[in-house]
């Protein structure tokens, strides 16, 4: 636990609503972040963002090396993709990808060497339409799971009277700890990321938020907030209860702020803009390296994974590559996921690669795959209760069975961010997210009407 | 697929939590316990086959009528058992086991199994079978018998209610805490009950909400009708089931609303209603009817007190209930 009365610290401003308490599983909280070898061959998906998908800018055959762009697009919402390896381009083709939606890969077989591509050289960042620039270039996509383009999400219009950054460190998924190592390994970045964004796009404050069971992040980011840059004391440190899932965007702008980001709307409709803290981080070490965005640090752990640890691969890595990495499986893997196991995808095969955005692999053996059973509902509340949309999870349900589409738009479900708070408190083990994406997929097709 | 093997792919969250149905039901049957040993003590041996004959008739009750609606079985939920043992506590030691059958019977193919089983009932299954037996065996279930007359020889004894605060013949408050009084066999024991109910609040199976607001709403009545004595108000308290109801039965989550705010509503219109008949009215039972009654305006309740989504502009609210008009 930390202190929280510190010049320099702002408690959460209120608690939040809902949420649930789940066991942290924190495991590989110490496993520092160890550098996987270069893979023999990366499948690299040019959909790796929300947004456009890419369209692949070498041919089978090229030489390719680190950092080198294959992939790029000229519609708005994209970020292009870079070679994570050096090598041979061996394929160009159709991949499934873990949500089962087919997306062009480009396959390279790697020569071993990683050399880096000779074109790489810092930015030349001076103003904010230089940073955003830049940042298109690198690739970067918010890192902490969703993987929205960073750089549309800093390109505000200057009429949104965005003033607040909230840097997001509390990682309040089970399991993770990436960007608890980022935090403790990679803190100079942090501290260069947080000035840099805050001079080049004029936030008046930014807010750095961790929870209060990472005493070790406390610290380092509280030098952060502390440092001398800051000279009118406009970077601020947040500690939050740590209950999931208080590092939710709207969630986290409404503790660093007190604003709420209405039905529909985004933070910037608040004024605020809310970044991962490995995304923040990153920034700063392209605009010193200028080395795009081509490996990830991942957390790897679960009751059937070996040796658990915090690993960076390449981009494309397959997952059974890195499984192996991790001394294989202990016992045989009944569910394996990318991300967390609240909001985590789980995937049919470990043939997939990794992508930019995916902060963890977990392996279940049997006996924590395996959910309770179903049974009927018992009015009990514990959903609505835990929902921290203030949602009434119960009646969405009863709306999407008979397809009541008012009834679903006053009940406001396409506010769900499918945090998985009401599944996880349900004592009859609904599967209430499920029940919630098809009650959206109701309302998208009258949309469609 | 890994090492021929196929994995599971379900919807997140891939973590649940412990609670099941059926743990929530088990915490609601120990927290009867107190008030059952407490009825054993009280009123004599013949707490345990009344309370046997209830959950066994309500289980088998389940049972037959999940089998005869060819639906799946739920006797393993508990929540017969419950509704058994809750239903014995509302009876007098005195019932001839086949009224405690049926009374079972009522409340579980009635009042649960006809509107669709667990979670679909609009009225307490006890509750109802307790007052269609009051209507149908009305002598049997008002023979009282006199606390610990067990030990020698069986005599009835009338109700604290039904004898009134102050006069010849009522018991004392310290008795009223501990029991010893006419009535149900589990309504009596006040220590128990609150025992029973604080352990409820404390593992998080009920909100503190209803209880609350039920009782302190009759106790606040009770405090202007008795113009100030507390005495009075401790005894419309402890007397009658408001205790039991309060606690188990008023809460119960098929028939109360699912929000705090609908919660408080709930308990206030119980605490109101009972009031109203014990101060105004010729019958008793005035828990029995106030929660029937509030259970009927829960779909209501819970209507109004829909929460608006997170981030719903006060302005919008408004001006959405303006357009609706």
């Amino acid at each position: 636990m930390v202190k929280t009365h510190m010049a320099g610290v702002l408690s959460a401003v209120k608690k939040v609503r809902g949420g649930v308490k789940v066991h942290h599983h924190k495991n590989t909280a110490e496993s520092e972040v160890v550098r996987m070898p270069a893979p023999a061959k990366v499948v690299i998906p040019m959909q790796q963002h929300i947004g456009a998908p890419c369209e692949p800018v070498v041919k089978v055959g090229d030489t390719v090396a680190v950092g080198q762009l294959i992939g790029d697009t000229d519609k708005f919402v994209s970020a292009p993709i870079h070679s994570s390896v050096s090598g041979v381009v061996t394929a160009i083709g159709d991949i499934k990808m873990p949500n089962g939606i087919l997306s062009k890969a480009v396959t390279i077989e790697s020569d071993g060497e990683m050399r880096l591509w000779e074109g790489i050289e810092p930015p030349h960042v001076e103003t904010k339409e230089d940073l955003i620039k830049a940042v298109r270039a690198s690739g970067l996509v918010g890192l902490g799971g969703a993987g929205f383009p960073t750089h549309i999400k800093l390109n505000f219009p200057a009429d949104k009277n965005i003033d607040t950054l909230v840097v997001n460190a509390a990682e309040c998924e089970p399991f993770i700890t990436v960007d608890y190592r980022e935090c403790i390994e990679n803190s100079w970045d942090i501290l260069s990321g947080v000035y840099l964004l805050k001079d080049l796009l004029g936030f008046k404050q930014v807010i750095i938020a961790v929870e209060d069971n990472k005493p070790e992040a406390f610290k380092v980011l509280k030098s952060i907030a502390d440092h001398s840059l800051d000279k009118h004391d406009e970077v601020k440190l947040m500690v939050l209860e740590s209950k999931y899932p208080q590092g939710a965007e709207k969630m986290m702008v409404q503790s660093a702020t007190g604003r709420r980001v209405p039905p529909g709307k985004l933070p910037a409709d608040v004024g605020c803009v809310v970044m991962n803290v490995a995304s923040v981080a990153f920034i700063a070490r392209y605009l010193k390296t200028g080395k795009p965005l081509v490996s990830r640090s991942l957390t790897v752990d679960g009751s059937a994974i070996a040796e658990p640890k915090n690993v960076r691969v390449p981009v494309g890595t397959s997952i059974s590559e890195i499984i192996d990495f991790c001394g294989g499986f202990s016992k045989d893997p009944c569910k394996i996921l990318t991300g967390g196991p609240m909001m985590g995808l789980a995937i049919v095969g470990t043939d997939l690669p990794v992508l930019k955005q995916n902060n963890a692999i977990l392996a279940f053996a049997h006996d924590d795959a395996v959910l309770k059973p179903e049974s009927d509902c018992i009015r009990c509340g514990r959903c609505a209760t835990a929902c921290p949309m203030s949602l009434m999870p119960t009646n969405i349900v009863r709306a999407a069975k008979t397809k009541d589409v008012s009834m679903l738009k006053t009940a406001g479900v396409n506010v769900c961010m499918e945090c998985g708070s009401c599944a996880f408190a349900c004592p009859a083990g609904k599967p209430l997210v499920q029940h919630m994406r098809l009650a959206k997929a109701i309302l998208r097709e009258e949309g469609n009407k | 697929m890994v090492n021929g093997k196929k994995l599971v792919v379900s919807a997140s969250p891939h973590l649940r939590s412990t609670q099941t149905t059926t743990r929530i039901m088990l915490d609601v049957i120990l927290s009867l316990i107190p008030a059952l040993i407490a009825a054993i003590f009280i009123f004599g041996p013949r707490v345990i086959p009344v309370t046997a004959v209830s959950i066994s008739s309500a289980v088998l009750a389940e049972y037959v009528s999940r089998k005869v609606m060819k639906r799946h079985q739920t006797i393993g939920d508990l929540s017969a058992v419950v509704t058994g043992l809750i239903l014995a506590l509302n009876l007098p030691v005195s019932i001839p086991y086949w009224i405690a059958a049926i009374g079972s019977i009522v409340a579980i193919v009635v009042v649960k199994q006809f509107f669709g089983g667990i979670g679909q009932n609009f009225a307490n299954p006890a509750i109802t079978a307790r007052i269609v037996l009051l209507l149908s065996f009305g002598p049997q279930m008002g023979n009282w018998v006199t606390p610990l007359s067990w030990k020698t020889a069986v005599t009835t004894s009338a109700t604290p209610l039904a004898v009134g605060y102050g006069n010849a013949g009522a018991p004392s408050l310290t008795d009223m805490l501990l029991g010893l009084r006419g009535g149900c066999l589990g309504e009596t024991c006040a220590v128990a009950l609150i025992l029973g109910g604080v352990y409820l609040i404390a593992r998080k199976v009920i909100s503190p909400a209803i209880p609350l607001t039920y009782i302190g709403t009759v106790a606040l009545i009770m405090l202007i009708a008795g113009k100030g004595d507390l005495g009075f108000v401790a005894y419309q308290i402890m007397g009658g089931g408001l205790l039991l109801g309060a606690f188990f039965m008023a809460t119960d989550y098929s028939t109360c609303p699912i929000k705090v705010r609908g919660k408080i509503i709930f308990g206030i219109g119980c605490g109101i209603i009972t009031s109203l008949i014990r101060l105004f009215a010729s019958m008793t039972e005035a828990v029995s009817f106030a929660i029937l009654l509030m259970n009927l305006l829960v779909p209501f309740i819970d209507r109004a007190t829909i929460p608006k989504p997170f981030g719903t502009p006060k302005k919008e609210k408004k001006a959405k209930e303006a357009a609706e008009k």
